[in-house]
């Protein structure tokens, strides 16, 4: 079974958002993501800077099975990309929603993706998605 | 709902994640592929290969029926339980099946052929061995177990059943014995020393959880693919078919063409030597960040190509693969990666031996 914190949004694409204190977003992949994916050994993140629209593809998560996109849930500006995952991959896969974050957005207000509670995530990932 | 071996329930209850693999639900992983990975480099690791199929060829013609069935000469068998890696081909030289044959008398060899074409090749085999009274007779009866690693033979040996022991533990490279339905081969498809283990499915569970408490660790079919990648094992379906032939495939070693035997596919190699192969398989290193995947184009100064293995190399913590190019592709090439395009070594096989690396990074 994987983990679904109660206190993050989810999308059907499997990120995950964490809003900080100061309005940033921080984005990752779920675990059920992880899991599918199994031992990353590659990631690319986005570089501070960078402006994204909700949907776009902004990072790759490649493991040893296969490469997978993942999709900004929201619009704005990257802040910082996790500079530990170029060195350590893994971390996604031991802490997907602690030090294996992908990156922090700084939203514009502008589109979003449809995002949902963790209890509805979970009927996502229960329905196959 | 694919087939499932005798181990199926304990592979569930070991949270392995199942995959289809040739009309087969199989266990891709059970955590960790790269755990798994090195656990048969440094160790010891366990396969569930049941959904290969041992296929027993009884009968006074079963010599000169594999003479004239495969590509490589059963002729070198001369030793009983001594095994034989080959391919088995079309009258135009495609590839039908690879598979290993080994000898046990001159009344019967047993065969070791892929799941997916298990089928194909029963009826191919049949067809040819009615006109020379060999019995052929699939063996579902056995689930097979491969163990693999430095420390696999001694871990397996205490739990072989007391007849086959010692013939087990003098069993050179690539030899087999029997005891009573227990037949124990020195082989695998990692490149670490290690059994093949038929026995009967209803002996499967108390085998696998006495290696399990031996310290031998559960690997899936994930692991099995970079294992024999890094091995530099052909995986059929990916890296041959029928569309070509053993020396479009790097397999040329295995194809016995000296000599006058008459074996199917024999004149089509030979046209083909004769002209040069178009084709090559080789094995890629690539030399950037990524992974190289199966269909991904390659682009040699002698013309274009394709990926038709690739992973991510554990032990040497790169990308590797194979790919079939131009004959004269050499040197460095470019892969498409994703709509990128990275420089690759080409590189002979094997990546990895024993343990070791055997490439240059």
């Amino acid at each position: 079974m994987s983990q679904i914190p109660a206190d993050l949004r989810y999308t059907r694409s499997h990120e995950w958002m964490r809003t900080m204190p100061d309005g940033t977003v921080e984005i990752g992949i779920t675990d059920h993501a992880q899991q599918s994916l199994g031992d990353l050994v590659f990631v690319e993140v986005p570089e501070a800077g960078r402006k994204l629209t909700a949907g776009d593809a902004c990072a790759v998560v490649e493991s040893v099975k296969a490469a997978s996109d993942v999709y900004s849930p929201l619009t704005g500006e990257v802040v910082a990309g996790n500079p530990g995952l170029a060195t350590k991959p893994e971390l996604i896969n031991k802490d997907p929603y602690g030090e294996g974050w992908i990156m922090r957005l700084k939203p514009s207000g502008g589109a979003a993706a449809e995002s949902f509670d963790a209890a509805a995530y979970e009927a996502v990932v229960a329905a196959g998605g | 709902m694919g087939k499932r071996t005798a181990l199926y329930d304990l592979h569930l209850a070991a949270g392995a994640r199942m995959v289809d693999f040739g009309g087969w639900d199989m266990p891709v992983g059970y955590g960790s592929q790269i755990e798994e990975h090195h656990a048969v480099r440094r160790d010891a690791g366990m396969f569930d290969v049941s959904h290969m199929c041992a296929v027993d060829l009884r009968g006074a013609g079963v010599r000169p029926l594999l003479l004239r069935l495969l590509a490589n000469d059963v002729d070198r068998l001369t030793a009983p339980g001594k095994a034989l890696y080959s391919c088995m081909l079309r009258p135009d030289g495609g590839v039908i099946d690879d598979l290993i044959a080994c000898y046990l008398d001159e009344k019967w060899f047993r065969l070791v052929v892929n799941a997916g074409t298990a089928d194909k090749d029963l009826a191919w085999i049949k067809e040819h061995a009615k006109q020379i009274g060999v019995a052929v007779v699939p063996r579902r009866d056995l689930a097979i177990i491969a163990v693999q690693g430095p420390n696999a033979r001694a871990k397996a040996m205490p739990l072989l059943p007391e007849g086959a022991r010692e013939a087990a533990g003098r069993l050179g490279s690539f030899f087999g014995t029997s005891c009573d339905e227990w037949f124990v081969s020195r082989t695998g498809y990692t490149g670490e020393d290690g059994f093949e283990i038929a026995l009967p499915a209803e002996a499967a569970t108390e085998f696998w959880n006495g290696l399990a408490t031996a310290g031998v660790a559960c690997c899936g079919l994930g692991a099995r693919d970079t294992l024999r990648l890094e091995a530099g094992m052909n995986l059929y379906g990916n890296d041959m078919d029928e569309t070509v032939t053993p020396l479009e495939s790097g397999l040329a070693w295995t194809v016995a063409l000296e000599g006058t035997r008459d074996f199917i596919g024999k004149a089509a190699l030979e046209k083909q030597r004769a002209g040069g192969p178009a084709r090559k398989l080789t094995g890629l290193l690539l030399l950037e960040r990524g992974v190289l995947r199966s269909h991904q184009k390659v682009f040699s100064g002698a013309g274009a190509g394709e990926v038709t293995s690739g992973t991510y190399s554990p032990t040497l913590e790169r990308s590797i693969g194979f790919a079939r190019l131009p004959a004269a592709a050499d040197g460095t090439v470019e892969v498409d990666i994703r709509g990128k395009r990275s420089p690759a070594r080409l590189v002979k096989p094997p990546f990895v031996r024993n343990g070791k690396p055997k490439i240059e990074i």
